[in-house]
């Protein structure tokens, strides 16, 4: 089921992603599958368009129709920005106009390493333990996490918005928007 | 259409550029506008039809640059002063949005006109040591009737008399205050019990439907996003008009690379378009409106020479006051900012004592934003990993209770400020990347150490549990994010000391024609949109009459 990551790779990140924002009373990581975010970023150009941006003006969730779910097609450049962000340059010349450039797989992968094959089955202060040892991948996946726990359901994660309802946040709101009452009242 | 069909090319079609081509294109031009930038604006083949493309999406505006320019592609670099080496950081330098509309989709509008002292600073106020403070080449009374075409023209919200700092107007906003927000109700409200003037921020937003665009209708993801129902009218409305005369053609994907000069006249430019391959276009006029960081980098690109190019960058020493209000105040309901005061842009005598004491001879601060941040990403990106980030979220300090101001306070331009060529960074075109070298002046930095505690002190009237001061750009993050840029083209009637002439014109080169906020020879304490396209509305309208070159 996962778009890039191996099925051992995927079990680590979502173990990792469950330590970061945990499930409490509420849904965390696990349940808004923030996993699919982070596995689609990594393989966004398995998909046609790349899974980079979501299309507009509406979702849907308020009206109008679902048109975020239609990613935009990338232009020459924008393609050539993403590959490289994603893939690294991996000594292409038309990649390295300012140097190599390390990729987000491969950050990943590395990574994922460092936390160790067993990382998934480990006990919860040993996950953590290790997280902190490696802060600088530790950020970065925290990163990725937030934005697959937040960001629109399009793009993998916040299953069913449960990222935006516990926060009592309504995500995007055109065509809909907010009455003047809204806005002006407590 | 073959080369010598333009009468000008104008370079970028943000609100500068927009401008340029609606007012030369109604005065029969013919104009070809060059865009780097991807096209998300507007359909080039039915002007009429506005685009789709914008959306609520937190992802795609504030993390993926799908407006551009991707740090990437175009890096910019920085360095504190030129003792630092060739630079101290690549990547995002105050970047403003790169797309068809440049800035204007992307901000949250805020247009307020500038005063009367703004444009003679140096009579009014005098020298300050370091800086190069001056006189503009015209006055706001020179300027009144095109900040009144503006406002019509893009469209703005506002009431007329509610600023008593306010320059003298001609007439009312062409349409009355949007919705105020419930937080910048509790500021105004404490704003009002220390004494000063909150009013309405004129926002170049829809506040009733106008010129064929619906009322803008609260959506909340309003600064860095594009609006999804096209409320927000800088420069949609100039460009749809420039294009529906049918004597404008705009080529977004497509870079300028250099002005061809011949004898002192422009011939054109040479420029690469999707393909990548290089080309030239010829035109009488070259318009330049590329913002007040990337014109410099043309006209240096382009060879000229003279040594005032790049200098006097101007950004705004942005003061931050924020505390939790007790109440969830709801930054995500509305426009970005809906209440402002300007009670710190004139200096009275306490300010000016308080400059004396900081070795100044005087000092002014700038408008101050009532606002607060909105967007769960962001907040939870800066909230803690593990056991504890499901509560914080729920608590939501940032997204619901965070609340202040933000003070846009006026930066003295100072030579050594500058836009210039990096020496080895490149953009994916293998061109040359712009360097910034910008420190802030003591004047700004002495102008934030007064009036922060102040409205440290009115977020504690509204209710603040705490508050705190930032001042940006500081000690630990030096590299400018304002998104307010100007000077680095600065006219006025000495060729010696100023890059272009009265008339927005190079003094080198006249058929080269400044359009956008690099004209500025001083920076004043408010946002530059609506002034630099006022401005352009009068130098085009000057120009109009010349067609022929
Ligand atoms: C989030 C945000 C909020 C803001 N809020 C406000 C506000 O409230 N009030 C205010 O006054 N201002 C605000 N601004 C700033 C405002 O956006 C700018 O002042 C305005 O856009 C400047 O207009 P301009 O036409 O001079 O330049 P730009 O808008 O920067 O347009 C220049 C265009 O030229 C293109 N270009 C550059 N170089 C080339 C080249 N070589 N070849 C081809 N094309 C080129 C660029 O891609 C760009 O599209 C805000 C900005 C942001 C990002
Ligand atoms: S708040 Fe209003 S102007 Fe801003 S994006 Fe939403 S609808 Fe458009």
């Amino acid at each position: 089921m996962a778009v890039w990551l191996t099925d051992g790779q995927y079990r680590i990140v979502q173990a990792v992603c469950a330590r970061l924002i945990p499930t409490d009373q509420d849904p965390g990581a696990t349940e808004a599958g923030v996993v699919d975010y982070i596995d689609g970023l990594l393989g966004a150009f398995s998909f046609d368009p790349p899974r980079i941006w979501a299309g507009g003006p509406f979702s849907g969730r308020t009206g109008g129709d679902g048109a975020f779910a239609s990613f935009h097609r990338l232009g020459p450049l924008d393609e050539l920005a993403w590959r490289t962000r994603i893939e690294g340059s991996r000594g292409l010349p038309e990649r390295e106009w300012n140097g190599p450039v390390r990729g987000l797989q491969e950050i990943y992968a590395e990574g994922l390493d460092r936390l160790g094959a067993d990382f998934a089955d480990a006990g919860g202060d040993e996950q953590d333990r290790r997280l902190r040892a490696d802060e600088e991948f530790t950020r970065q996946v925290y990163g990725h996490a937030c934005e697959g726990m937040y960001g629109a359901p399009e793009y993998g994660g916040n299953r069913a918005g449960l990222g935006w309802a516990y926060i009592g946040f309504e995500g995007d709101v055109q065509p809909r928007g907010y009455s003047d009452e809204e806005v002006s009242g407590p | 259409m073959t080369a010598r069909d333009f009468d000008a090319i104008i370079v970028g079609s943000g609100p500068g550029g927009s401008t340029a081509a609606d007012v030369l294109t109604a005065a029969g031009w013919s104009v070809v506008v060059f865009e780097k930038g991807r096209n998300h604006l507007i359909d080039t083949g039915d002007p009429t039809r506005l685009s789709t493309d914008f959306s609520n999406d937190e992802i795609k505006f504030m993390i993926r640059h799908f407006l551009g320019p991707d740090p990437l592609l175009e890096p910019r670099t920085f360095r504190r002063e030129e003792s630092d080496g060739d630079r101290t950081h690549v990547g995002e330098v105050n970047n403003v949005a790169s797309t068809v509309g440049g800035g204007g989709p992307h901000a949250d509008g805020k247009v307020p006109r500038f005063r009367e002292d703004d444009f003679r600073m140096l009579s009014e106020w005098g020298p300050v040591e370091g800086a190069s403070v001056a006189d503009w080449p015209i006055g706001y009374e020179d300027l009144e009737p095109a900040y009144a075409e503006a406002e019509r023209l893009i469209g703005v919200a506002g009431e007329a008399g509610a600023n008593p700092f306010a320059a003298p107007r001609s007439g009312p906003y062409p349409m009355p205050p949007g919705p105020p927000m419930y937080g910048a109700l509790i500021t105004s409200d404490a704003a009002e019990r220390h004494g000063w003037h909150p009013y309405p921020a004129p926002t170049a937003v829809n506040s009733v439907p106008y010129d064929d665009r619906p009322a803008c209708n609260n959506c909340g993801f309003c600064a860095f996003f594009g609006c999804p129902i096209h409320a927000k009218g800088d420069p949609v409305a100039s460009l749809r008009r420039a294009l529906l005369t049918g004597r404008a053609e705009l080529r977004p994907e497509t870079f300028v690379s250099r002005i061809m000069v011949r004898d002192g006249r422009a011939t054109g430019v040479e420029y690469r378009g999707p393909d990548g391959q290089a080309r030239t276009e010829t035109a009488g006029h070259v318009i330049v409106a590329a913002g007040g960081m990337e014109t410099p980098r043309l006209l240096l690109l382009s060879g000229l020479e003279h040594p005032m190019i790049g200098r006097n960058l101007m950004f705004h020493l942005q003061t931050y006051v924020m505390g939790a209000l007790p109440v969830r105040v709801h930054g995500h309901k509305g426009r970005s900012v809906t209440h402002v005061h300007d009670d710190f842009v004139v200096p009275d005598a306490a300010s000016l004592a308080a400059a004396r004491e900081a070795g100044l001879p005087w000092f002014k601060g700038g408008m101050v934003e009532h606002a607060g941040p909105a967007h769960p990403i962001l907040e939870a990106k800066l909230a803690p990993w593990g056991p504890g980030h499901k509560d914080a979220m729920r608590r939501s300090q940032m997204r619901e209770h965070l609340w202040g101001f933000c003070m846009q306070g006026e930066d003295l331009p100072q030579p050594s400020n500058r836009v210039d060529l990096d020496p080895s960074v490149r953009d994916v075109r293998g061109v040359p990347a712009l360097r910034v070298t910008y420190r802030p002046h003591a004047h700004e930095q002495a102008a934030s150490a007064y009036y922060g505690p102040m409205m440290e002190d009115c977020l504690r009237t509204a209710g603040a549990e705490w508050a705190l001061t930032y001042a940006a750009p500081g000690a630990f993050d030096p590299v400018p994010m304002s998104r307010h840029v100007a000077g680095t083209a600065r006219m006025g009637t000495d060729p010696a000391h100023s890059v272009c002439d009265p008339w927005g014109r190079l003094h080198d080169v006249p058929n080269v024609v400044v359009a956008d906020s690099s004209l500025f020879p001083t920076g004043a304490g408010y946002g530059p949109t609506l002034t630099l396209v006022a401005l352009a509305i009068r130098n085009m309208g000057a120009l109009a009459p010349h067609r022929g070159g």
